[in-house]
């Protein structure tokens, strides 16, 4: 059952109860079809009127919507035990100390982690990559190499040109084919010839919904003596994470793709490595000691928490997630497959439009159309209420190796119809044949 | 008293979304209006130039869309104009139609132009996410008048923001 406790208790006594175990015996049926219009019911936002009809969101790669419960369990939480964290005696800092550490516990249930020490509470994905960049980057030495995939998000590459001119660490480009599969004679040869010592890759691309395989990159990578960060930004609204499986050094993410609000990202490092890095930003939370000639740092996690955390996303994230955990991931993932293969198919069906990337790929499906910049189309059918996503998504080497400059981008959520992407493919017509040359 | 003001504050806010509304939807018509898609379409000026004074390339990173414009300057005049460019419908119709009124242009007078001369030529509402893609041609006319007088080039921020404040 889904049973997040929506109402904080008024009692003094009981601590806040936020976070409930979902009951696995409720799931072990075979996938069943996802209740659509139960779960559209939910978002708000998806019963917002543009140009006269509800719109169609198939922008969740860049920020999913979030369910209504979400911003339920955000206001209870500010109504009842809004103070802060780690920082006080009274009856609503313990409430929202207890909260916040449920919430990290939870997140820790979410990819799979052995100890909740190893989840620490970022901004985002982008500032959980620099954190790394800026703490276990800070322990590398001029000539070291960080490899980079050609699929990563600017904020998995810009970081390490950042450390590069820092520290004259070299940045080499793992290569890709023309569908986004990583070139594997290309990593293992790095691995074999330079002092590689981390690897940056992405679970899933954002442009080519593409998976890299982790498993055996990361097996590789161990074996020549680096580590591995993995960006789950786009993979961990789309399939489970299980950390310890893939045996991934460090793991990041954005509570805003996941359902959640914005404004809260999580790191998961392994417990070994995060003790051994230095602190990245200074400040109160992260310290143990701190005397007039300096400090000595907290224990992890704190150690990484510098500063008041954004408490209320936090207990939105953990909220996003429980109550994403009332559905299986067999449901969910047949849903979506049956989503992309049918824009798929309705896409290729109009002219002149290029689909990139696989039939397998997951979330979302880039495109082309001849004659029409994807800003006008996208701008065209955004303001009859199609929300899609155009440009070069973060992602400028990725596009230059696919020798295109900017592309569309058609992603899908749980919320998603067919009757969207339906929806979809009968505007982007329409406005193909308005602006094409 | 407070139900009331609930109930007014509720229409109006009612009232705003209607409006709002209607403004999205005259946009939608209006910024590909016909004469931006007819310049889009078939554009003016374009191809390049012999004997060109002075030829330079501006690109609006946030999307890629790039302007290369090249003029024929003489006794202060712009006597001749002819530009490449990728990109969108806005940003290459904007330089046809801005194309148009150059020729013969004083080179002072296209010195001053501003960003609102330039909304005013497309004659289209630019929303926010468009602005830059509209003011492609006059930085890039900015910067290749800069460049003809061996000046630095301008940066977007002055393009964009601060002329015409
Ligand atoms: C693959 C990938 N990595 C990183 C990010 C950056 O996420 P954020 O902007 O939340 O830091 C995104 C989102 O745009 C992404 O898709």
């Amino acid at each position: 059952m889904h049973n997040v406790c929506r109402t904080l208790p008024e009692s003094t006594e009981r601590s806040i109860q936020f976070v409930v175990e979902a009951d696995e015996s409720t799931y072990d049926d075979a996938p069943m079809a996802l209740d659509l219009s139960a779960i559209r019911r939910e978002f708000a936002t998806l019963h917002t009127n543009v140009s006269g009809a509800p719109v169609v969101y198939l922008d969740s790669a860049a920020t999913a919507l979030t369910p209504d419960s979400v911003w339920e369990d955000m206001r209870a939480f500010e109504k009842n035990a809004r103070s802060n964290v780690h920082r006080g005696m009274h009856v609503l800092a313990e409430r929202a100390t207890d909260a916040y550490e449920a919430a990290r516990d939870t997140v820790r249930t979410f990819v799979g982690a052995k100890h909740s020490q190893e989840i620490i509470f970022t901004k985002n994905t982008t500032e959980a990559i620099n954190l790394v960049a800026h703490t276990f980057g800070e322990t590398l030495e001029a000539g070291d190499t960080v490899l980079v995939s050609e699929l990563e998000h600017h904020s998995a590459i810009v970081p390490w040109q950042q450390l590069a001119e820092r520290k004259g660490i070299v940045v080499e480009w793992i290569g890709t084919d023309d569908n986004g599969n990583v070139r594997m004679d290309e990593y293992e040869q790095f691995l074999e010839t330079r002092r590689v010592r981390l690897v940056m890759i992405t679970a899933q691309s954002n442009v080519l919904g593409s998976r890299p395989p982790l498993k055996s990159m990361i097996q590789k990578a161990h074996t020549a003596g680096a580590v591995v960060l993995v960006d789950a930004a786009q993979f961990a609204a789309h399939h489970q994470v299980d950390v310890q499986a893939m045996d991934c050094d460090f793991l990041v993410f954005s509570g805003h793709k996941v359902y959640g609000p914005t404004g809260v990202g999580v790191l998961f490092g392994k417990r070994k490595l995060l003790e051994d890095m230095p602190p990245f930003l200074g400040g109160g939370s992260m310290i143990r000691t701190v005397t007039k000639e300096g400090f000595t740092p907290a224990d992890i996690p704190q150690k990484f928490e510098a500063g008041t955390p954004p408490i209320t996303q936090v207990i939105g994230l953990a909220s996003a997630i429980n109550w994403q955990a009332q559905f299986s991931w067999e449901e969910r993932e047949a849903h979506e497959r049956e989503l992309l293969a049918h824009a798929r198919k309705g896409l290729a069906t109009i002219e002149g439009l290029t689909l990139l990337g696989t039939a397998d790929a997951s979330g979302c499906v880039s495109f082309t159309v001849d004659g029409v910049h994807p800003h006008d189309l996208t701008d065209v059918i955004g303001k009859q209420g199609i929300c899609l996503r155009a440009g070069h998504h973060c992602a400028q080497p990725l596009h230059a190796r696919l020798g295109v400059p900017a592309t569309a981008r058609l992603s899908v959520g749980i919320y998603n119809t067919t009757e969207d992407i339906d929806r979809c493919r009968e505007r982007i017509t329409n406005a193909v044949n308005l602006l094409r040359k | 008293m407070e139900r009331l003001w609930r109930a007014v504050s509720f229409l109006w806010y009612f009232l705003c979304l209607a409006d709002k509304e209607s403004t999205y939807n005259t946009a939608i018509v209006d910024l590909y209006a016909e004469n931006i898609l007819a310049h889009s379409k078939n554009p003016h000026h374009r191809g390049a130039l012999v004997d060109a004074t002075v030829t330079h390339e501006e690109i609006n990173h946030a999307c890629g869309d790039t302007v290369t414009l090249s003029l024929t300057i003489a006794d202060g005049n712009i006597t001749a104009i002819g530009w490449e460019g990728n990109g969108c419908a806005i940003s290459q119709a904007g330089m046809s139609i801005l194309s148009e009124e150059l020729v013969g242009m004083p080179v002072d007078k296209a010195l001053s132009l501003r960003k609102e001369d330039i909304f005013a030529l497309l004659g289209v509402p630019v929303g926010t996410r468009r602005t830059k893609c509209a003011l492609l041609c006059l930085h890039t006319l900015k910067n290749t008048l800069r460049s003809a007088a061996g000046k630095p080039a301008q940066s977007w921020l002055d393009t964009v923001e601060i002329e015409g404040e």
